[in-house]
């Protein structure tokens, strides 16, 4: 709320600092004011609200039904969650594996791709549009495909596996030890595509007379890119690196689909899961599931700032 | 990154480089066709698997297994799964989401950006990163507080039949338009500050009012960025189905996408009839995706920061 005030006095005090600029008259400042107040006032209430909530929230102990049984309990709940809560930890290794997984495989992968397909090569617009695909779809929908896949029963891996070796059906999505594997595979597939279509924009804009340079001097296809290109892609392979780390941590709707739509299933557990695990359902236990949701947020910001460091600096000059 | 937000830069580069293809000898390419070949195929199998399947009729699968050359092929299973369970509803329940959303984020996002990009007020940048760190918070965060928030907030009755925020599309919309339009203002803001200064003050020297500027000046010329947004964020907003799930309680008010996992047990009970409702489920964000391909993808590029 404040904010909103504070955003139209300073339009007001700020104004007369700048001699280029004509003094706005009342009816453009309060146009101004209008359609800058909406928006704000929006996403305050709507995002930053909540995500403050959220933070205050966790310092309690609530079952979510009526706002009078909200008790102050301090750290408790951090406390039970790092002590006493037995999917906690598991969750935290999964993310953490999703994360390497994620920035080991589909992104170096995507990076490559868009190396190769960063050339005058026919067809090119054929391999980008088949790559991409994935990432245009719902995940409640590659939830589904890669569902008639995975089926024991009727899917494709299995059917392929036993064609060849007749012999045990593998469950993958209901095997504690393989179904994150299973779901990493389907992440991974839509996560190359957005890695490659990313990499390949900001190639566009390097400089190919360095290239050439390069090749002129004897280097190979791997030398190039490895001492050429990919130093002079600092601001891009930032902003992957940002992006990895926000998909990791922010899994959420795939492995929920391909867990059967009921919540985190054993050898599936994420910090995203567990947030809605104790949120939703018949015993919401609000304040533990909000201490989850900080620790997430926690974790997050350091992504979401070194992505607000890297973009603004240059605007700050 | 700044490279890449400022498309007439880029553009005027594609034509230096047909010199710059170093043209690798045929052989090396014919490999390197097989291996991107190889590798787009592998990417489509998923999708046409359940393309296969979808088109063979259940009796068929069941007899000789899902892994076997088909007997017949038809589109039955896409008239049963269109017909018995209530698809059509569902859709223009995404379409009454998601026409409103990407209009009112764009709006928004617009507005906000003009004044960001437009104007030299002191909090600007703070105001700028408020909006981008928003999008960038993850939903679970926000997600027990809005859903307590929606249930406080009324509506009146023509909008909502629960009389409040909560179990009402346009809840839907509003978060929608809330957490999209951070990413949205940073993409128009990078846009507009390539629109030369002098051609908004020449405006404020004849005297037109600043809304005039907007809407009449600075609105025009981010055409191709508002193509690029649109696109980009019908595809996002019509794929969501976090928000829908936790804040629609009422299945029939539900998006197609978060439909369909209810859909699964009542309807859709065999792999073929699953197979052809996500299908056409896609329909919509795969046509737009062919379609508008250009504009798709340079909306991601223009703003690479989506996060």
């Amino acid at each position: 709320m404040s904010t909103v005030r504070t955003a139209s006095r300073s339009s007001s005090r700020a104004h007369p600092r700048r001699s280029r600029q004509r003094s706005l008259g009342p009816g453009d400042r309060l146009f101004l004011t209008v359609v800058v107040g909406i928006p704000l006032l929006a996403l305050l209430v709507f995002v930053w609200l909540p995500a403050l909530a959220s933070i205050g929230l966790s310092f309690t102990s609530w079952d979510g039904l009526t706002l009078s049984d909200i008790h102050w309990i301090g750290l408790d709940n951090y406390h039970q969650i790092f002590t006493n809560y037995p999917p906690f930890w598991p969750a935290v290794r999964h993310n953490v594996f999703w994360l390497l997984f994620t920035a080991l495989l589909p992104t170096p992968f995507g990076v490559f791709l868009a190396y190769q397909l960063d050339r005058k090569i026919r067809f090119t617009r054929i391999y980008q549009t088949a790559i991409f695909m994935p990432m245009v779809l719902s995940l409640a929908v590659v939830g589904f495909i890669w569902e008639i896949i995975y089926n024991p029963d009727t899917g494709l891996l299995d059917g392929v596996i036993s064609a060849v070796s007749s012999g045990h059906h593998i469950d993958w999505l209901g095997n504690p030890d393989l179904n994150l594997w299973a779901v990493l595979i389907a992440s991974g597939w839509r996560h190359t595509g957005y890695i490659m279509i990313l990499y390949l924009a900001g190639l566009k804009g390097f400089d190919p007379a360095l290239k050439e340079a390069a090749a002129l001097d004897g280097a190979n296809g791997r030398q190039t890119f490895l001492r050429v290109v990919l130093p002079a892609m600092k601001p891009v392979n930032i902003i992957i690196l940002v992006v990895t780390v926000m998909e990791s941590l922010r899994a959420f709707d795939i492995v929920y689909v391909l867990g059967g739509g009921t919540g985190s299933k054993p050898g599936m557990e994420l910090l995203s899961l567990l947030i809605s695990d104790n949120i939703i359902g018949e015993s919401s236990h609000i304040g533990y599931g909000s201490a989850l949701a900080v620790i997430l947020l926690l974790v997050s910001l350091a992504a979401i700032g070194t992505f607000l460091v890297q973009t603004f600096r240059k605007e700050d000059q | 990154m700044t490279a890449t937000a400022t498309p007439p830069a880029s553009r005027s580069r594609t034509p230096l480089a047909p010199a710059a293809a170093a043209p690798g000898g045929p052989r090396r390419q014919t490999g390197r066709h097989l291996m991107l070949g190889g590798i787009a195929l592998l990417w489509l199998v998923p999708l046409l698997w359940a393309v296969y399947t979808s088109l063979r009729p259940y009796s068929d699968t069941t007899r000789h297994g899902y892994l076997s050359w088909p007997r017949s092929i038809s589109l039955q299973n896409f008239s049963d799964a269109w017909s018995q369970s209530g698809m059509p509803h569902f859709f223009w329940n995404s379409v009454l989401i998601t026409v409103p959303a990407v209009l009112g984020t764009l709006l928004f996002a617009a507005a906000v950006a003009f004044f960001v990009s437009r104007f030299d007020f002191r909090w600007n940048v703070a105001l700028l990163m408020l909006f981008t760190a928003g999008n960038l918070i993850p939903a679970q965060v926000l997600i027990t507080p809005l859903y307590r928030l929606y249930l406080l907030l009324p509506l009146p009755a023509w909008m909502s039949d629960s009389l409040l925020v909560y179990n009402s599309l346009w809840g839907i919309v509003f978060i929608h338009i809330a957490y999209q339009c951070g990413f949205c203002t940073f993409v128009l803001s990078n846009y507009m500050k390539t629109i030369p200064k002098e051609i908004s003050e020449a405006a404020l020297v004849d005297g037109a009012p600043v809304w005039r500027q907007f809407l009449q000046i600075v609105l025009p010329l981010c055409r191709p960025a508002f193509a690029a947004l649109a696109t980009l964020e019908s595809i996002w907003i019509y794929n969501d189905f976090f928000w829908s799930l936790v804040l629609i309680q009422t299945g029939d008010k539900r998006p197609i996408t978060s439909a369909l996992a209810n859909l699964q047990g009542q309807y859709f009970t065999n792999p073929n009839l699953i197979a052809a409702g996500a299908l056409m489920t896609a329909i919509p964000t795969l046509l737009v995706y062919f379609a508008l391909q250009r504009q798709f993808i340079s909306g991601l590029t223009i703003g690479s920061g989506k996060g």
